[in-house]
């Protein structure tokens, strides 16, 4: 466990209440790190004072720590509350339900907490922070490679890691000897009056700025692709086409900077959507494949090219992007009005309410239907689509299957005014039945069929041709149309096609927010798996005229692989300072230790000590 | 066709009464390690006080340097001294479980040897499982489950073949172990089969994997910050006499822990290590949602809760950094950074509903 005083174990806190600060070992562990010195003083008198004093909390640790901890906090509600931007209609659904709490909530911006001014403060300041403590830490890093690693401190013996023994070499040879070493090590070595002091391990602290660098690169990509950025949805039943141009979306939302008046021309076309599904098993009705195959081209009067969309595959298109979304089934219907006339003919998408088995709901309009003496008269359907029917006699009609397998179409009809010509945009999924009257039969109930798909019953007539009980060309026509009471029209339900929702996106940033996160996390593995350390060796004649060379290691953790380093550069050192044939106990300390040595020596297997650890990736971490 | 289905199902059949077998194991083995506990619990320690009352501190460790050679009459090797900072505890660690005895050693031996074999079980469990599947076996809750504990108990066989000291952390981790193949057999079960189109990616590969490995060990880095938290109080109660002492039984379980400088230490080392693999594993997803969805990041609320996890340990290493938040405070943002690790796997799959889709919840 750590404690307060830094030193020195984390030397580079500078703790101003550390007892032994200004000891010698406080210079010799100076700088080992550039993390800011914590500074809780008041400030002096006056605005600058102020000013000063407000900086200096912003960019210190305590407060980056702060504002770390409430973006986290703050992250929270927005993965609980529905959000405008991943479910408008949920959030609506939640305003309904809870009236008060709705009304704070909004105030609150909690239903899009991370474009809410809270939210965004709280990062803003925390990225101020960020740079506020990275610009001066670079400059005095590009200072600490300017300089060189500080002096010797006078005790060596006080540092983590120590070794020492005595030789008969000249002390100057043993300092030379021992620079050459470890500059061959790859230590930034020089010689400090009768010791040479060295360090290594410099990129750890590159890779702290570079990760903290590359936080800001990530904030900046982030606010890039959401200010240049462009999204549509359009649902295309299978047949149709789509060309990139603002009318042609369902929805459109751009970013501020986003130009709608450039957007690059290309165009596809579904011909086919593939689906299928688990057959059997307990997961029957799982989706298995999903597979769009388009036309598409690129350019004003580009080529066709064929491809397939998918979910995890994307078409990549002129900077943009096509996703398939859903997918579901459009009923083709032909509608008839009171003068035998084709007033309607087409695929009408229907939208799925039930996302597992695909039972859908769908209207039809026919604004341009006349009764039989060529009065106004328009016609609107609400139909129920299942692809597989289920629920025979039970009263309701659902599916239970998402695959055609029996599909029915069940239609009920209203005419009078479908309000299309009031201008007020309207809602193409839905019938306004304002200023409507439903058909029903002579006995005033509701007028409704469920019909089945022309196409098929044709194909299952022309299979069954001659067999007794086969379809005749008048069951066909039965089975397929709903006629309106009176003769007033009819409608005919004639096959099926499937459509598909793409998502159409255009976003730039993606390659800088990808480069910030490489370099990121490349960064911040320097930042925890490189040690900083540095190491001095001393060479002095003793009294007795024999030279003692003493080595110390000091890391800016405690880490169980600096004593072991240690080892190895005192045992590199050896053959040009071997030890006096006559080894005396070069002092108390070493006595001490070469005891306690010997009695741990047979290590209880049980009780590995750190130093046992082979392979301690976060060497550089802290303790 | 049906050939290979019926093949399919042999091997997804197998796969349950596998991991039944594991779970089964797993629970002589946690067995084997109460009366390790209980055995353990008759020996005297008493080391830590002795160690904290101590007038004079001798070096902590001592490290000889690799020898070269045979000896000679001459000092060849010199002998490296460490020193504790100034003010931390010296503590020696606790003797483990068995607290010295040899039974309990024995029991305790024994309580590995079941581990292993039912680690080896559950591993066979997780790959048939695959193989039935004929994908990564994590496409669902119930599959995500046996795997996670299936890697978090590799994570601890290996840091033991590693000799580290991690033996203490045996009872926690199987019971845990036990409660996790439990509810997944349970309430998560799902049977084997093909994934949603969604999830036909290699990213599941990559992504999954790293989360999965992720909660593994950080998993080990909150039991080492949990018993940290009781192994220090403890420790400070008795390097103060004068204070309130710790009762008998905290005593004995806690004696026999690793002191809370090691404890600590591990959990660092541990979450440090593995927080940028976190960062990879919410990179990697990132580029998964492009690819997917149209959008690297979308606030959908898995994505929301990485990230709050990733901020939250990211907390806890920056109070490392900072003095005044070392220790204790430091190790409570560690609980609450692997709170939210497990929050996003359990609480946002089950309670809140985005676009990440596991089968069969
Ligand atoms: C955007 C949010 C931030 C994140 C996600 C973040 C993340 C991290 C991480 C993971 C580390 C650990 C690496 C290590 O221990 O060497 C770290 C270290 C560090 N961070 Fe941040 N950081 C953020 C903001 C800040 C801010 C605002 C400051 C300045 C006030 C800051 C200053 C530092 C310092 C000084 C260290 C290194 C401490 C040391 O030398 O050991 N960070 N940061």
């Amino acid at each position: 466990m750590s404690t307060k005083t830094g030193i020195p174990r984390d030397p580079e806190t500078g703790t101003p209440d550390a007892p032994d600060a200004g000891s010698d070992l406080g210079t010799a562990g100076s700088q080992l790190s550039t993390a800011p010195k914590e500074d809780i003083g008041l400030p002096s008198l006056g605005p600058l004072g102020w000013a000063r004093w407000f900086w200096r909390q912003l960019t210190s640790m305590r407060v980056a720590l702060l504002l770390l901890f409430l973006l986290s906090i703050g992250a929270i509600p927005g993965s609980l509350i529905p959000q405008t931007g991943i479910d408008p209609v949920k959030v609506e659904q939640f305003k309904a339900e809870h009236d008060t709490l709705g009304a704070v909530y909004d105030k609150l911006g909690m239903f899009h907490v991370y474009s809410s001014v809270w939210f965004s403060a709280i990062y803003l300041l925390l990225f101020i922070s960020l740079i506020g403590c990275i610009v001066p830490r670079s400059w005095q890093f590009v200072g600490q490679l300017r300089g060189r690693p500080p002096a010797a401190p006078r005790r060596l013996t006080r540092l983590p890691a120590y070794t020492t023994w005595r030789t008969e070499a000249e002390p100057e040879a043993v300092l030379e000897a021992a620079q050459r070493m470890l500059k061959k090590r790859r230590f930034r070595a020089h010689r400090t009056g009768t010791a040479v002091a060295a360090e290594k391990g410099y990129l750890r602290e590159v890779g702290n700025l570079v990760f903290h660098v590359a936080l800001i690169v990530m904030l900046v990509a982030f606010a890039v692709g959401s200010l240049w950025k462009s999204e549509g949805g359009k649902l295309i039943t299978e047949g149709d086409g789509f060309a990139n141009s603002l009318v042609q979306y369902d929805d459109f939302t751009s970013g501020p900077f986003f130009d709608t008046d450039t957007m690059e021309p290309f165009g596809f076309t579904l011909k086919r959507f593939e689906a299928t599904y688990e057959r059997t098993g307990p997961q029957k009705g799982t989706p298995r494949v999903f597979r769009a195959h388009i036309t598409y081209f690129n350019g004003a009067d580009g080529k066709e090219h064929k491809t397939a969309i998918e979910v995890n595959t994307p078409l990549d298109i002129a900077g943009n992007k096509v996703y398939l979304l859903s997918h579901g089934y459009s009923p083709v219907v032909t509608v008839k009005d009171g003068r035998g006339k084709v007033v309607y003919h087409g695929a009408v998408p229907f939208l799925p309410q039930d996302p597992k088995n695909f039972t859908s709901t769908g209207v039809v309009k026919v604004p341009g239907a006349q009764t039989k003496d060529g009065k106004r008269n328009q016609l609107g359907f609400n139909g129920l689509f299942v692809p597989t029917f289920g629920g025979k006699n039970s009263g309701s009609m659902f599916s239970q299957f998402p695959a055609l397998d029996f599909p029915v179409l069940a239609v009920n009809a209203w005419h009078g005014d479908l309000g299309v010509d009031s201008g007020l945009p309207q809602n193409v999924y839905q019938l306004d039945t304002k200023r409507m009257k439903q058909y029903k039969d002579a006995k005033g109930n509701i007028f409704k069929k469920m019909l089945m798909p022309k196409d098929r019953l044709e194909r299952q007539a022309a299979q069954h041709t001659g067999i007794k009980g086969g379809l005749t060309k008048k069951d066909v026509e039965d089975d397929s149309t709903m006629r309106l009471p009176d003769g007033q029209g009819s409608i005919t339900f004639e096959g099926i096609r499937s459509w598909a929702s793409f998502k159409i996106s255009h976003q730039s940033g993606n390659e800088l927010a990808l480069t910030g996160a490489v370099f990121a996390l490349a960064g911040l593995a320097g930042s925890l798996f490189i040690q900083r350390r540095r190491v001095w060796v001393r060479a002095e004649r003793g009294a007795d005229g024999v030279t003692v060379v003493e080595m110390a290691g000091l890391g800016r953790s405690e880490s169980p692989r600096l004593p072991d380093e240690l080892g190895d550069l005192a045992v590199a050192l050896v053959p040009d300072a071997p030890p006096a044939p006559d080894a005396e106990p070069a002092d108390e300390t070493a006595d001490v230790s070469r005891e306690t040595a010997s009695a741990q020596r047979p290590q209880d297997p049980t009780e590995p000590t750190d130093s046992a650890d082979p392979a301690d990736p976060s060497e550089g971490a802290r303790a | 066709m049906t050939l290979a289905a019926a093949a399919n199902e042999t091997l997804a059949h197998n796969s349950n009464l596998l991991v039944y077998s594991a779970i089964t194991v797993y629970t002589l083995a946690f067995l084997a390690h109460m009366v390790e506990w209980v055995f353990g619990s008759r020996s005297k320690v008493g080391r830590t006080a002795a160690a904290l009352t101590a007038e004079a501190k001798a070096p902590a460790i001592s490290v000889t340097v690799a020898q070269k050679g045979g000896g000679t009459a001459v000092l060849e090797r010199p002998t490296v001294v460490t020193k504790t900072a100034a003010g931390s505890r010296d503590v020696p660690d606790g003797p483990g479980a068995h607290g010295g005895t040899e039974k309990g050693d024995l029991y305790g031996r024994i309580a590995i040897s079941l581990t292993v074999l039912a680690w080896a079980l559950h591993v066979g469990g997780v790959l048939t499982r695959a193989l039935s599947v004929q994908r990564a076996p994590w496409g669902n809750m119930y599959e995500f489950s046996t795997t996670f504990a299936a890697v978090a108990v590799t994570f601890y066989l290996v840091l033991l073949v590693l000799k580290k000291n991690i033996r203490w952390i045996g009872l926690p981790l199987v019971f845990t172990v036990l409660l996790d193949l439990g509810l997944a057999v349970s309430v998560l079960y799902t049977a084997s089969d093909q994934l949603v189109p969604a999830l036909h990616s290699y990213w599941l590969w990559i992504h999954v994997s790293c989360a999965i490995i992720c909660g593994a060990a950080f998993y080990v880095g909150f039991v080492a910050t949990l018993l940290y938290l009781f192994r220090d109080r403890h420790e400070a109660k008795l390097a103060d006499p004068a204070g309130e002492q710790p009762g008998k039984f905290a005593t004995s379980v806690l004696e026999r822990l690793p002191s809370a400088a090691s404890l600590d230490k591990l959990a660092y080392r541990i979450n440090a290590t593995v927080f940028p693999l976190w960062t990879f594993t919410i990179i990697a997803g990132a580029i998964w949602a492009e690819a997917a969805w149209g959008r690297y990041w979308g606030w959908d609320p898995k994505e929301v809760w990485s990230f709050i996890t990733w901020v939250a340990y990211a907390c806890y290493l920056h109070a490392r950094a900072t003095a005044g938040w070392k220790g204790r405070k430091a190790a409570v943002l560690g609980l609450i950074a692997f709170a939210c690790y497990l929050f996003n796997y359990y609480g946002v799959n089950i309670f809140v509903t985005g676009l990440h889709s596991y089968a069969g919840v």
